[in-house]
C-alpha cells in the first residue's frame, strides 16, 4: 500500500485533549453513580440490565430512539448475552451519567483517515477514548451507536448472567461451572430457577471477566425479528413530545424572528381568549432567536393570539443575506488553495500545472432543512429550586445543561424526561428549543408548559445542512492507475463546530471541522497524488448536522467527478473504480455486488429506455455501493425507477433493521438529490411548508433492493452510510440517459433536455 | 373565538367540549379531549399524520373545523376495533413499518381507508391512496408490503368465516 501523509492542521479535537482525567478502563462504564429506575419489584444488576420479580427484563438504553431501530439493536446485544427470553424484554432510557457517554462518535469525529494506524493515530484514538470516558457525553448520532454499545452492552448481559449463575449455584450447592442459563432460567444441580427468583440476590454480585460469545454462537444477534416498538407506533400510542401531558399544564406557541437577528420592536399586548400569558423573550444563546410567546389552554388558542396581532420586528443586520450571495463566495473560496489541508500525498497541484489535459468540475448544494415529522417541541415546569423537562432528544445531557442554564439552577436539580423522537436526522442534536421551553416555563412558575413550533418555525429555524461548494481538478492516468493526480477544494460553513459552539461543547468547538471535508479525503480509492482542503466560511444561517454530515453532498462532488474522468477516459465507471480499489478489497465487493445485482451494462447502454449510473461511498466505518436506474417521464422529464444498495457494515446486528435503514437513507437521499433545497432572500429562508419543501411521497418511491454482504467483522454505522451515494448514482445515471451532466443539486433538467 | 358546547362521538364515547366551532378538530381531540393517537405534521393538510374519520369518511383533522364536525362519530388510530384496523394494525407491527412511528398513526387511518373500500389494491392504487401521507423516515416500501399483507389476512380470514 501506497505511503500516506496525515497533515495535523486537522487535528480538531488535539489542543483540547489536555484535560485531567482519572484512569477509567471500559468496565467502569458497567455501573454509574445514578442507578437505572427501577419498577416496583425490580432491581438493577448493573447500569444496563434491570431484572424483574417477574422475569420481565428491561434493558436501559442510552440512546435516543429516533426511528434507526436502536432500541431492537441494543437490547438484542444484551439479551444474547443474558439468555433470557426475547418476549420479556422491554427498554426504557437510561439515566444521565457518564458511563452512558458516547465514545465511539467522537474518537471517529477525529480527522483521521479510516485506513491510518500509525502510533500517533493510535495513541490519539486511545487519549480520546479515556478523556470521553471521563467526560461522558451522551449522544445518538453519527451512526455511532451500534459501536459504541457492542462491547458493553454485550459485557452488561453476560456479566449479568454470571451473577445470576453465581445466586443459583449457593442456592443449589453446587458449582457453578456446572449449572446452564437459558431462555429466562438456570439449571442448577436438580434444581431450576428463574432469573426473576434469583435478580434480588444477584443485583450485589460483581463477578469478574466474563467471555463474550463468538459470533458462531450468536442465537438472536443476526436474526430478523420485528421492531420493539412497531405494535405501539402502529396503535399510535402516546411516546412522543408531543403526547406528553401534566397536570394542569398549558400550552405555548411563538412567533420568531422572521428574518436572522432581528428582535421585536413592538407588541401589542391585547389579551386573548384563552391567553394567559404573553410576552417577549431574548435568545437564550443556544441558537434560537428572538420571540413573542403566547401561553394558552391549547396550543392553537396560542397561535391564534399570536396570528392575530400586531407584532413589529427590527430591521435584519442580516436584511441583505441571500443564499445566491453565499453560493457566490463559496464558488470563490472553493477555489482558493488555502483552505484547511486534509489530506496530502504527492504534488498533485504540480502534476496538474504540467498537464496538457485536467479534467476539472464545480459542484454545488443548497441548504437543506431536517423535516422532521414531528415539530420541535419541549415541555418543562419549573418549581422552587428544580425542574422537569419531558422532551425527545438527541443530547439528553446537554439539553438538561442547557434548561438548567436557562433556568440558574444545577444540572442535577434538572430531571429530564426522554421521548420517543419523531424523526432525528441531526436536528435534535441542538437544544434551541429546549431553551426556549424553559424560559418560557420560568415566566409560569409552578406550570407546565408544552412549547410547539408550528412546521413554518421549524423549517425556517432550523439547523441547516451547511450551502457547500466543491472544485475538483483531475489528471488522468493509465490502466494501472486511473487518476494521476486530484485536487478537492471545498467551501461550506462548518456544521460540527457550529454546533458545538451553540451547546457549549468545548472538545470541538474550535479548530478544523473534520464534517466539512469529509467523503473527500477519506474514501478508500488509491491515487498518484491528491490533495484535499477545505475553505470554512462563516454566514448568518445556523448550519448543524443534517444525516451523513458532510458526506451529504462530498458524496455527490467526489463520485459525480470519479464517473466524468471515467467517461473522459472512455472506460466503464465500475472497471474504472475498481482499478483504483486494490488496497481495499471491501470496497471493490459491494461495488462487484451492487454491479451484479444491478445487471450493470458495462458499456453504458440505455435499455428499453432506462439507463444506470453508480457511485460508492465509504462513511461511519461501512461501504455501500448503489446502482440507480432513471428512465424518461413525469414533470421532472425523468423518473428514478430502482436503487440497488450493496452494504458491508460489518456484522449485521439486525439485518432488517439494517436493511430498513438502508431503504430510509435512499429515500431521503432522493428527496435531497429531486427536490431539497432552501433558500435565503433578504435575510430569511423561503420555505416554509411541504408545498414548498417537499419530501419524496409514496409515489414516487422506486424500487429499492438492499443486498447485505455476510461478515463478522465488528458492526460499523448503517443510519447515514446509505444516503451519500444516492444523489451522484442518479445523477451519473441521468448524464447516461441526457448527455447532461448535473452538477448542482437539487438535480434538475434544463427545460430542453426534459423531451 | 367565541366558544360553543360541541358534542361528538369520539372512538365510541360521548365527548364534549367548549371550543370556538372554527378551532381545528385535531386540536379539539389533542388538547380539549385527550385523544393524543392524530399528530400535527403540517397544519395546511399536505402531510396526513392528523387524519381521523369523521362518520367514517377519512379528513385531515388539522383543517377540519370542530364545529363542523358537530354531533358526528369521529375515530381516531386508537379507536379502530373492525377487522380491517386489526389487520392493519398487526400488519404494520409484523412488517417492522414504521421507523421514528410519528406519521404512522395516519399511515394506518390512510391504509385502513383504502381497504375498506378496496379490498385487494394494485401497488398502484397503494401509491394513489397513501400519496397524501408523508413519511421522512422512508417507510413506503414496507407501507406497500403491509397493505399487500393486511389485504391478504383479510381475504383469507373472510374466506374462513
Amino acid at each position: 500500500m501506497r505511503r500516506r501523509t496525515f497533515i495535523l492542521a486537522g487535528l480538531g479535537a488535539g489542543g483540547a485533549l489536555v484535560v485531567g482525567w482519572a484512569l477509567t478502563p471500559p468496565r467502569q462504564r458497567l455501573r454509574g453513580s445514578h442507578p437505572p429506575e427501577t419498577p416496583e419489584g425490580a432491581v438493577a444488576l448493573n447500569g444496563w440490565v434491570v431484572i424483574g420479580a417477574d422475569g420481565v427484563v428491561t434493558v436501559v438504553s442510552p440512546k435516543a430512539e429516533m426511528g434507526q431501530g436502536i432500541t431492537t439493536a441494543l437490547a438484542m446485544l444484551v439479551a444474547e448475552e443474558l439468555g433470557c427470553r426475547w418476549e420479556d424484554v422491554r427498554v426504557a432510557p437510561s439515566p444521565i451519567d457518564r458511563i452512558y457517554g458516547n465514545i465511539a462518535v467522537i474518537v471517529d469525529g477525529l480527522p483521521f483517515h479510516p485506513d491510518a494506524d500509525g502510533p500517533l493515530v493510535r495513541s490519539m484514538r486511545w487519549l480520546t477514548a479515556k478523556t470521553m470516558r471521563e467526560v461522558g457525553v451522551m449522544m445518538t448520532g453519527g451512526s455511532s451507536s451500534v459501536r459504541d454499545c457492542w462491547e458493553i452492552a454485550r459485557q452488561a448481559g453476560a456479566t449479568a448472567r454470571a451473577a445470576l449463575l453465581e445466586v443459583a449455584a449457593e442456592r443449589a450447592g453446587v458449582d457453578v461451572a456446572t449449572c446452564r442459563a437459558s431462555q429466562g432460567r438456570i439449571a442448577a444441580g436438580d434444581r431450576s430457577f428463574s432469573y426473576g427468583e434469583l435478580a434480588a440476590d444477584a443485583a450485589s454480585r460483581r463477578p469478574g471477566r466474563v467471555t463474550l460469545k463468538a459470533p458462531s454462537e450468536f442465537t438472536l444477534i443476526g436474526r430478523d425479528i420485528p421492531r420493539l416498538d412497531a405494535a405501539d407506533k402502529a396503535r399510535g400510542a402516546p411516546i412522543f413530545g408531543l403526547d406528553v401531558r401534566v397536570a394542569g399544564m398549558k400550552y405555548a406557541a411563538v412567533a420568531m424572528a422572521p428574518t436572522f437577528g432581528a428582535v421585536p420592536t413592538e407588541v401589542d399586548t391585547a389579551p386573548a381568549p384563552g391567553v394567559h400569558a404573553l410576552f417577549t423573550l431574548e435568545p437564550t444563546g443556544f441558537g434560537e432567536p428572538a420571540a413573542v410567546v403566547a401561553v394558552a389552554d391549547t396550543w392553537w388558542h396560542a397561535r391564534e393570539a399570536l396570528r392575530t396581532r400586531r407584532i413589529t420586528w427590527s430591521e435584519s443586520p442580516q436584511a441583505t443575506l441571500s443564499s445566491d450571495a453565499i453560493l457566490a463566495e463559496l464558488r470563490d473560496a472553493a477555489r482558493e488553495p488555502s483552505g484547511i489541508p486534509f489530506r496530502s500525498t504527492g504534488d498533485p497541484e504540480d502534476i496538474i500545472a504540467q498537464a496538457t489535459s485536467v479534467i476539472e468540475a464545480t459542484y454545488e448544494a443548497p441548504y437543506l432543512a431536517h423535516a422532521t415529522m414531528e415539530p420541535m417541541n419541549a415541555t418543562v415546569r419549573v418549581t422552587d429550586g428544580a425542574a422537569e423537562c419531558w422532551v425527545g432528544t438527541q443530547v439528553p445531557g446537554f439539553a438538561r445543561g442547557a434548561v438548567a442554564k436557562v433556568l440558574d439552577l444545577a444540572p442535577e436539580q434538572v430531571t429530564l424526561h426522554q421521548q420517543s423522537l419523531g424523526g432525528g436526522f441531526g436536528r435534535r442534536l441542538d437544544v434551541d428549543f429546549i431553551a426556549q421551553a424553559a424560559a418560557i416555563a420560568k415566566r409560569v412558575p409552578g406550570v407546565a408548559v408544552q412549547l410547539l413550533w408550528s412546521r413554518e418555525d421549524d423549517m425556517r429555524h432550523d439547523a441547516y445542512r451547511p450551502a457547500a461548494v466543491g472544485h475538483l481538478r483531475a489528471v488522468l492516468g493509465d490502466a494501472a492507475q486511473p487518476i494521476r493526480a486530484i485536487a478537492s477544494h471545498s467551501a461550506s460553513q462548518a456544521p460540527f463546530k457550529s454546533y458545538s459552539r451553540r451547546v457549549g461543547f468545548a472538545l470541538t468547538a474550535a479548530g478544523p471541522d473534520k464534517t466539512t471535508a469529509e467523503g473527500t479525503w477519506d474514501q478508500p480509492y488509491e491515487f498518484g497524488a491528491i490533495r484535499s482542503t477545505h475553505a470554512e466560511r462563516e454566514f448568518a444561517v445556523p448550519v448543524g448536522s443534517w444525516r451523513s454530515v458532510g458526506h451529504s453532498h462530498q458524496a455527490f462532488f467526489v463520485e459525480s467527478f470519479l464517473d466524468e474522468c471515467a467517461l473522459a477516459a472512455g472506460r466503464d465507471p465500475l472497471e474504472f473504480r475498481l482499478a483504483m480499489l486494490g488496497a481495499h478489497p471491501r470496497a471493490a465487493a459491494v461495488l462487484r455486488l451492487a454491479a451484479e445485482r444491478a445487471g450493470w451494462r458495462a458499456d453504458g447502454t440505455v435499455v428499453d429506455g432506462v439507463a444506470q449510473g453508480l457511485a460508492l461511498h465509504w462513511s461511519f466505518g461501512s461501504l455501500v455501493a448503489q446502482v440507480a436506474e432513471v428512465e424518461r417521464g413525469g414533470p421532472d422529464g425523468f423518473r428514478v425507477r430502482r436503487i440497488v444498495s450493496a452494504v458491508d457494515c460489518g456484522l449485521p446486528v439486525h439485518p432488517a433493521g439494517v436493511r430498513q435503514q438502508v431503504e430510509s437513507s435512499v429515500i431521503m437521499g432522493l428527496s435531497a438529490a429531486l427536490r431539497g433545497a432552501v433558500t435565503i432572500t433578504g435575510g430569511a429562508v423561503g420555505q416554509g411548508n411541504f408545498h414548498d419543501y417537499p419530501l419524496l411521497r409514496i409515489d414516487e418511491c422506486p424500487v429499492i433492493e438492499t443486498h447485505l454482504v455476510a461478515s463478522e467483522a465488528v458492526p460499523s454505522g448503517i443510519g447515514e452510510p446509505a444516503l451519500p451515494p444516492v444523489a451522484p448514482a442518479v445523477a451519473n445515471a441521468l448524464a447516461r440517459l441526457t448527455g447532461v451532466r448535473l452538477r448542482t443539486l437539487p438535480l434538475r433538467l434544463p427545460t430542453e433536455a426534459r423531451a | 373565538m367565541t366558544p360553543e358546547r360541541i358534542d361528538l362521538i369520539v372512538d365510541g364515547t360521548p365527548a364534549s367540549l367548549d371550543a370556538p366551532p372554527e378551532m381545528p378538530l385535531l386540536w379539539a381531540l389533542r388538547h380539549g379531549l385527550g385523544h393524543t393517537g392524530p399528530k400535527f405534521g403540517c397544519g395546511m393538510a399536505l402531510c396526513g399524520a392528523c387524519t381521523v374519520f369523521v362518520d367514517g369518511k377519512s379528513v385531515r383533522a388539522c383543517v377540519t373545523p370542530v364545529g363542523s364536525v358537530a354531533g358526528q362519530v369521529v375515530t381516531t388510530v386508537e379507536g379502530l376495533d373492525d377487522a380491517v384496523g386489526a389487520a392493519v394494525q398487526a400488519a404494520w407491527a409484523e412488517g417492522s413499518v414504521p421507523q421514528c412511528g410519528y406519521c404512522q398513526a395516519g399511515q394506518v387511518m390512510g391504509a385502513v381507508a383504502l381497504l375498506r373500500a378496496t379490498p385487494r389494491p394494485t401497488d398502484a392504487q397503494i401509491d394513489d391512496a397513501m400519496r397524501g401521507h408523508l413519511c421522512r423516515c422512508g417507510a413506503y416500501p414496507r407501507i406497500r408490503a403491509a397493505i399487500h399483507a393486511a389485504a391478504e389476512r383479510l381475504a383469507t380470514s373472510g374466506a374462513d368465516d
